[in-house]
């Protein structure tokens, strides 16, 4: 009965739709104006796509991974996934969601319990959900083998392995109860450049394979350029340009995006020397413009 | 007492319950420790089989017997044996302890839990409760209670139990506020587990040994104060402890000074065994932490794979940028000192010259020896860490066996540091000016005036817009690009001919790394410094750098002036990190049709759990 809704819809459809969501963080003190993280965020996501969310420090972007998480205080707008709203549930209704919707955190030396084993971590999902112990270590081999990792590694504890691996660690993880949504916290910035290269790769591989759809938060424009299909730009807690990947990553019309393609340096001498007398060009245009509108108004 | 547990609170996950017994028997202070205790804990269960008589038994004949015969040590003021009420004491004061213990350790854990995890109210109101509690003298309590209720140990001691929770309490709650914030307490809840199971398997663990440490010095405590209280003679008369012995045996000491003998035995050894034991705890468990530093882990690898270092050819100067040459770095190998003896080495012969007015960029992933490098110019190696082999010359002067005294006439006055976290490099309880004017005070000789305008006029030149707020502010309330700039501030004041800047703009945003970049890059030409720039980014290198020494695993493994090495990288390892480069890659495209996944029809959350959830 409560299915018919959802399957009169065409095939294609969101898997998760943000509306105008505001997040505001109580700020210590009395009668103190709470901190607004978001300012009214708006954006999609379709079965199987990747959403590359861009932003420097403070614009907002993890808040936003962690309100579809639930993780952070929803205080206005609406967050719907596969058409249910998901951005007020209790505590068991958000357990109930985490076979659906999963993470992958920035620091993988800190998102993994230090004293339990990588079965013992990678088990839980499932043991929770009463799977039993034989099938649920079936399942953990499964997941190191689909992350890239010997099935040895079960009884090790996580400081025996680099910072690459634990963060495929990470990913076996999230991947444990098949997920449709893997909300991704910024997973390759604090590994090495050919380590980053190769989890980027791991993410592309597992979504060709399982379908999976990415919110991938970063600061790096060509880390999100690599990976999604499309591009949400973030600034103080607004999202200032979306679309598609290739245009936002490349082609970026908002004058803060373009500030933000130009200031990341080109591993090319030459050519950074032209960027670098772009980008101030650009500056200097911006700031004009900027004090022309002053004078208008 | 209650700050020793919490300098543990982050060792304490590495440890593990069995694991820490294992070690502590091969501790002497913790065996020893342990086998009193253990024999203590023996003769206490089985008191009644061991003892020769009732202890409560008086024999009017053996009053302050002497020891031997019928009474192996004797008999008291009453004629009761002293051996078997030893015995019995022995029961009834751990008894009374672990009481106390039980009692501190349920309020205290339990509290300290639901504070920590949940907060809110439950934390302002059990903080104050603790507040009260440790502000009031626990003796006065005790008497005041035993005036009402009358003497009972078990009464006395459930109340010292809960005077006592606040140190468990406070040990609690501050070890897990620490982790609640942790991600991976986040990923389990986002994994779909529930608050106990998180508290249970997650936040538990991080406590138990701390938790377990803090239980044997309150052990200890609870059967002093206890001892104290039956010997003021305000215990129960008719069971026997420790404290009543002591006191007996006091009204005798010009009799029988061996009455007081025994039982104060009895209490100091618990005690002391009590306090080595947890001692003993805490150098284990601090011991294991040290073991295992996380991060910043030097590379293990055998010295002799030394390969050919690919040289590019040198580009001709024809604008005659650059002067004489200021540092030559000749075959330096940098080594730890490991536990069992042995050295360590992570980097290995490593040769490199800057000359004044040259960028000269160290490339290379975490391990690869680029930072330690730099450190060993500068002298500045974390502890156990020293320059082991070859030559650092600068200016004519060997850095790399220079004195200390020497070097501080270099360090800060010819050769000036960026670190990678400006904010961690500012001490919080300064103002930015008091940290500006004090080394330039120092190292230029000017005085207070003279450095403050002197400052002033250097945080104009770094690009921050209102210096003199800047001044007088403290660290926290500037941004991290700031801060960084302060930090370049302070570097360049004295006017330096080399820079060592150790990833000075991987903690910021991008579009504050350029603006800090292009200042870096106009001081460079200003000053005509020489620069070692570690960066772990080939734009960054691109950027600012005239010339490249790419690292690999503690050695140089291709060199050469920017543009050429960029144009025609050779060796293997820089070609495949050029090629893990994502720069210019091919975007990902549109989301293509057979991409899509079509919705399954029914859903896996029912609505009815839904609306359950949403009413509980």
């Amino acid at each position: 009965m409560s299915t018919s809704a959802v399957s009169e819809k065409p095939l294609v459809s969101t898997l998760l739709d943000v509306k105008d969501v505001t997040v505001d963080y109580p700020i210590k003190g009395f009668r103190k104006e709470p901190f607004r993280a978001l300012k009214g965020v708006s954006l999609d996501i379709r079965p199987g796509e990747t959403v590359g969310l861009v932003g420097e420090s403070g614009s907002g972007k993890t808040t936003l991974g962690r309100a579809v998480l639930g993780l952070a205080p929803v205080t206005g707008g609406s967050i719907t996934y596969r058409s249910q709203e998901i951005s007020q549930l209790g505590r068991k209704a958000r357990r109930a969601l985490s076979s659906e919707i999963q993470v992958v955190f920035q620091d993988p030396y800190t998102s993994l319990n230090p004293s339990l084993t990588i079965e013992q971590i990678l088990a839980e999902p499932l043991t929770v959900r009463n799977v039993p112990a034989k099938e649920a270590g079936k399942r953990v081999r499964e997941l190191l083998d689909q992350v890239g990792l010997p099935s040895g590694s079960v009884d090790r504890l996580p400081r025996e392995f680099s910072g690459g691996q634990r963060q495929r660690i990470a990913i076996a993880r999230a991947l444990a109860l098949d997920p449709r949504l893997i909300v991704c916290d910024e997973p390759v910035s604090a590994l090495d450049l050919s380590t980053q290269a190769r989890v980027l790769e791991l993410f592309k591989e597992i979504q060709e394979r399982t379908g999976v759809a990415y919110l991938f938060v970063s600061h790096d424009l060509e880390v999100v350029r690599h990976l999604s299909h499309r591009v949400a730009v973030m600034y103080h807690g607004e999202i200032v340009e979306w679309g598609d990947g290739d245009q936002v990553t490349a082609r970026p019309e908002h004058p803060y995006t373009q500030r933000l393609f130009l200031a990341a340096p080109v591993p090319d001498p030459v050519r950074q020397e032209q960027r670098r007398a772009e980008r101030r060009r650009l500056e200097l245009e911006q700031r004009e413009a900027d004090l022309q509108a002053g004078a208008v108004a | 007492m209650i700050e020793l547990p919490t300098v543990l609170a982050d060792e304490a996950p590495k440890a593990t319950g069995t694991s820490l017994f294992r070690r502590l028997t091969k501790n002497p202070v913790g065996l020893g420790s342990l086998i009193w205790l253990a024999l203590l804990v023996l003769t206490a269960i089985f008191a009644n089989v061991i003892a020769p008589m009732d202890p409560n038994a008086a024999d009017i004949n053996a009053v302050l017997a002497k020891p031997g015969g019928a009474h192996p040590l004797g008999a008291d003021s009453a004629g009761q044996d002293v051996l078997s009420r030893l015995f019995f004491a022995s029961r009834y004061s751990l008894l009374g302890a672990m009481l106390a213990l039980a009692v501190a350790a349920v309020f205290g854990i339990i509290g300290g839990l639901i504070a920590g995890y949940y907060g809110k109210w439950f934390n302002a109101v059990s903080s104050w409760l603790t507040g009260l509690l440790m502000a009031l003298p626990g003796i006065v309590v005790l008497l005041a209670a035993r005036s009402v209720l009358g003497p009972s140990l078990w009464g006395s001691m459930a109340i010292f139990g809960v005077l006592l929770s606040p140190a468990f309490f406070r040990l609690v709650f501050a070890a897990v506020s620490a982790v609640r914030n942790e991600l991976y307490v986040d990923a389990a809840r986002v994994s779909g587990l529930s608050d106990a199971r998180i508290i249970g398997r997650h936040i538990l663990t991080v406590v138990r040994a701390p938790v377990i440490i803090q239980a044997a010095m309150i052990t200890g405590i609870a059967i002093a104060i206890q001892a104290g209280l039956d010997f003021l003679g305000l215990g129960d008369t008719s069971i026997p402890t420790w404290g009543s012995m002591l006191s007996d045996g006091f009204q005798q000491i010009y009799s029988n000074p061996l009455l007081m003998i025994w039982p104060s035995l009895a209490i100091a050894l618990t005690c002391v065994a009590l306090t080595l034991l947890a001692n003993a705890m805490r150098d284990e468990l601090e011991r294991s932490g040290g073991r295992k530093r996380r991060r910043r882990g030097a590379v293990e690898l055998s010295p002799a794979e030394a390969e050919p270092i690919i040289v590019h050819d040198e580009i001709p100067d024809t604008e005659g940028r650059f002067g004489e040459e200021l540092l030559r770095v000749d075959r330096l190998a940098v080594g730890y000192d490991q536990p069992d003896g042995s050295v360590k080495r992570v980097v290995h012969d490593v040769s490199l010259v800057v000359k004044r007015g040259e960028v000269h960029g160290l490339i290379g992933e975490s391990g690869s020896g680029k930072t330690q490098t730099a450190w060993s110019v500068l002298r500045l190696l974390p502890e156990g860490g020293r320059v082991v082999g070859g030559a650092i010359s600068f200016e004519g002067v060997d850095l790399a066996d220079a004195s200390e005294r020497k070097l501080l006439g270099i360090r800060g006055k010819k050769i000036a540091y960026i670190p990678q976290e400006p904010m961690s490099n500012l001490d919080p309880s300064f103002t930015i000016g008091y940290q500006l004017v004090e080394p330039i005070r120092n190292s230029l000789g000017l005085s207070k005036d003279e450095a403050k305008a002197k400052a002033i006029g250097l945080l104009t030149r770094v690009g921050i817009p209102n210096p003199e707020r800047t001044f007088t502010a403290y660290p926290h309330e500037v941004s991290g690009g700031m801060a960084q700039r302060v930090l370049i501030a302070g570097a360049i004041s004295c006017d330096p001919d080399l820079l060592i800047a150790d990833e000075p703009t991987t903690a910021l945003d991008v579009t504050v790394q350029a603006e800090v970049l292009d200042l870096l890059r106009d001081l460079q030409r200003e000053l005509q410094m020489g620069v070692i720039l570690v960066t772990h980014n080939f734009g960054v290198v691109a950027d600012l750098c005239d010339r490249v020494s790419v690292m690999r695993n503690g050695r140089i493994v291709e060199t050469g002036p920017v543009r050429s090495l960029f144009a025609n990288p050779q060796h293997e390892y820089t070609r495949a990190l050029f090629d893990a480069i994502l720069e210019e890659g091919p975007p990902r495209g549109e989301l293509k049709e057979p991409d899509l996944v079509p919705i399954m029809t029914e859903s896996v959350f029912l609505p009815s759990n839904i609306n359950k959830g949403v009413v509980l």
